[in-house]
């Protein structure tokens, strides 16, 4: 462990090319498919909590089913989707960053609109009420349910983030760990232990969640001054 | 000038259950109307059905000369002009002066002319120097003067309460009591006020409305409302002697 420690610290101190190019291209896919996952599921959030139709529940159980989804499943399922035969092979995106974003969406979507759910339902019909009741819009009532229950929403983002940041099966099965192309932070761990190398896997490991650490502050500072109008 | 609202065969039903049934009514503009009833009356149901939250099941609604809408830019216009206050305000977990200025925000009031609304809104209700305390950690007394404020700064043509006293302490019931009738005083007001508090109604009413198991039962002028009611009902409700 130890070894490992010194090991990341040396990494980031000498200014490591090829780890930081896995940094960067980690934090540029997973940031990537949180932010189009939250811009998806958000809103989808607040349709399901806030509008009343047939079905409804049902496509909640879906959502709240698909938050356990296996990555190589996602994984699979985009592969299908972008391998040569697939209805979107003509685009070949197959061992391509974009094919590892599409992949991590597929599994941060239902996390961050299930959690959006949880933190908006049991209060989004009072809050709803006084809106209208003060003069708010449609759309102007939905972004303040959403932003009453921003604390809630930031940790499903926040859960999302995790989740993909550290998932290892979907960006493997899409993306295949090519060096200098899609290799990031937890394919090159599979890889150096595949290898023997458990300092620098370990050293990997160190820096991802130093890198996740980081995030998550960020993203939480996020919940403040949101909604102010002074 | 016509009336805040009139009311012709409203009848509110939920499933085979009728909550209202109002026949025809017309509330005067810049009067305090108290809307008393036991539990379950259909008090609420009206105010809601005023407040264009819920359509009636029959029957039209005017406000102020306009048929009421109940969807789309028809029902927010209309819904702009008058503001409501629930039993149980809830906070927004922001400022005062955020929570107060909600209502001017959502009309893309000015900033500058929000400041000086919301600032004349805070002092009226007695809360100057908690612009910036976080709302959701009020008391429910300090809450309930905070929703009057942004309701109050909205300057409506008619403002709804829904018990804005039910919960408060006796101090509390006097401050929100004196803000109700100082605001129908200085900006001639509609006020539409639904109680339990029968001594209430009488301090603060203009006109009574009696609601009983959905029926308006009886309205009046307060004096004469509390002094001779004319149906059985209304003076047994007011003796205590019907008990519900």
């Amino acid at each position: 462990m130890g070894e490992g420690l010194k090991q990341a610290v040396a990494l980031l101190a000498t200014g490591d090319k090829d780890i930081y190019e896995i940094m960067f291209l980690s934090l540029r896919v997973s940031l990537t498919a949180v932010m189009i996952g939250t811009l998806i599921g958000v809103p989808l959030a607040a349709f399901l909590s806030l509008c009343r139709f047939p079905g409804r529940r049902l496509v909640e159980n879906v959502i709240f089913s698909l938050m356990g989804l296996p990555p190589v499943l996602a994984g699979l399922v985009i592969y299908l989707l972008i391998s040569r035969k697939g209805p979107l092979g003509y685009a070949s995106l197959l061992w391509t960053p974009t094919a590892m974003i599409m992949a991590q969406v597929l599994l941060v979507i239902p996390i961050v609109t299930g959690l959006a759910i949880v933190a908006i339902r049991g209060k989004e019909r009072m809050l709803a009420e006084t809106a209208l009741t003060l003069g708010a819009s449609g759309p102007q009532t939905a972004l303040m349910v959403v932003g009453e229950a921003r604390t809630g929403i930031i940790a499903g983002v926040l859960t999302g983030f995790g989740r993909v940041f550290a998932e290892v099966g979907a960006v493997m099965m899409v993306g295949g760990n090519i060096e200098h192309n899609t290799r990031v932070l937890t394919t090159a761990i599979v890889l150096e232990t595949r290898q023997g190398s458990f300092d620098a896997a370990l050293a990997l490991g160190i820096i991802l969640l130093v890198l996740s650490f980081i995030i998550s502050g960020l993203l939480l500072n996020l919940q403040r001054g949101v909604g102010r109008y002074v | 000038m016509s009336d805040a609202f009139t009311l012709e065969g409203v009848t509110k039903r939920y499933g085979q259950l009728e909550a209202l049934n109002v026949p025809g009514h017309k509330l005067e503009r810049g009067k305090i109307h108290v809307v008393i009833g036991p539990n379950g009356s259909g008090k609420t149901s009206l105010l809601r059905i005023l407040n264009l939250l819920e359509p009636p099941t029959t029957g039209t609604l005017t406000f102020c000369g306009q048929p009421a809408t109940y969807q789309g830019a028809g029902r927010l216009a209309l819904q702009r002009r008058m503001s409501m206050v629930f039993q149980r305000p809830v906070m927004l977990h922001r400022s005062v002066y955020d929570n107060v200025a909600y209502g001017l925000k959502v009309r893309r009031v000015a900033r500058s002319e929000a400041a000086k609304s919301v600032a004349q809104a805070i002092d009226m209700v007695g809360l100057s120097g908690m612009e910036k305390q976080l709302a959701t950690t009020l008391s429910g007394g300090e809450a309930q003067r905070v929703a009057l404020a942004r309701a109050m700064v909205l300057n409506p043509e008619v403002l709804l309460l829904d018990e804005p006293t039910a919960s408060l302490d006796p101090a509390s019931v006097v401050i929100v009591e004196n803000i109700i009738k100082e605001i129908n005083r200085q900006f001639d007001m509609t006020i539409i006020l639904v109680t339990h508090n029968l001594f209430q109604a009488r301090r603060l009413a203009d006109e009574v409305l009696f609601l009983w198991q959905g029926q308006l039962v009886e309205t009046g002028p307060a004096e004469k409302f509390f002094l001779k009611p004319k149906d059985p009902r209304t003076s047994g409700f007011l003796t205590g002697e019907v008990v519900y």
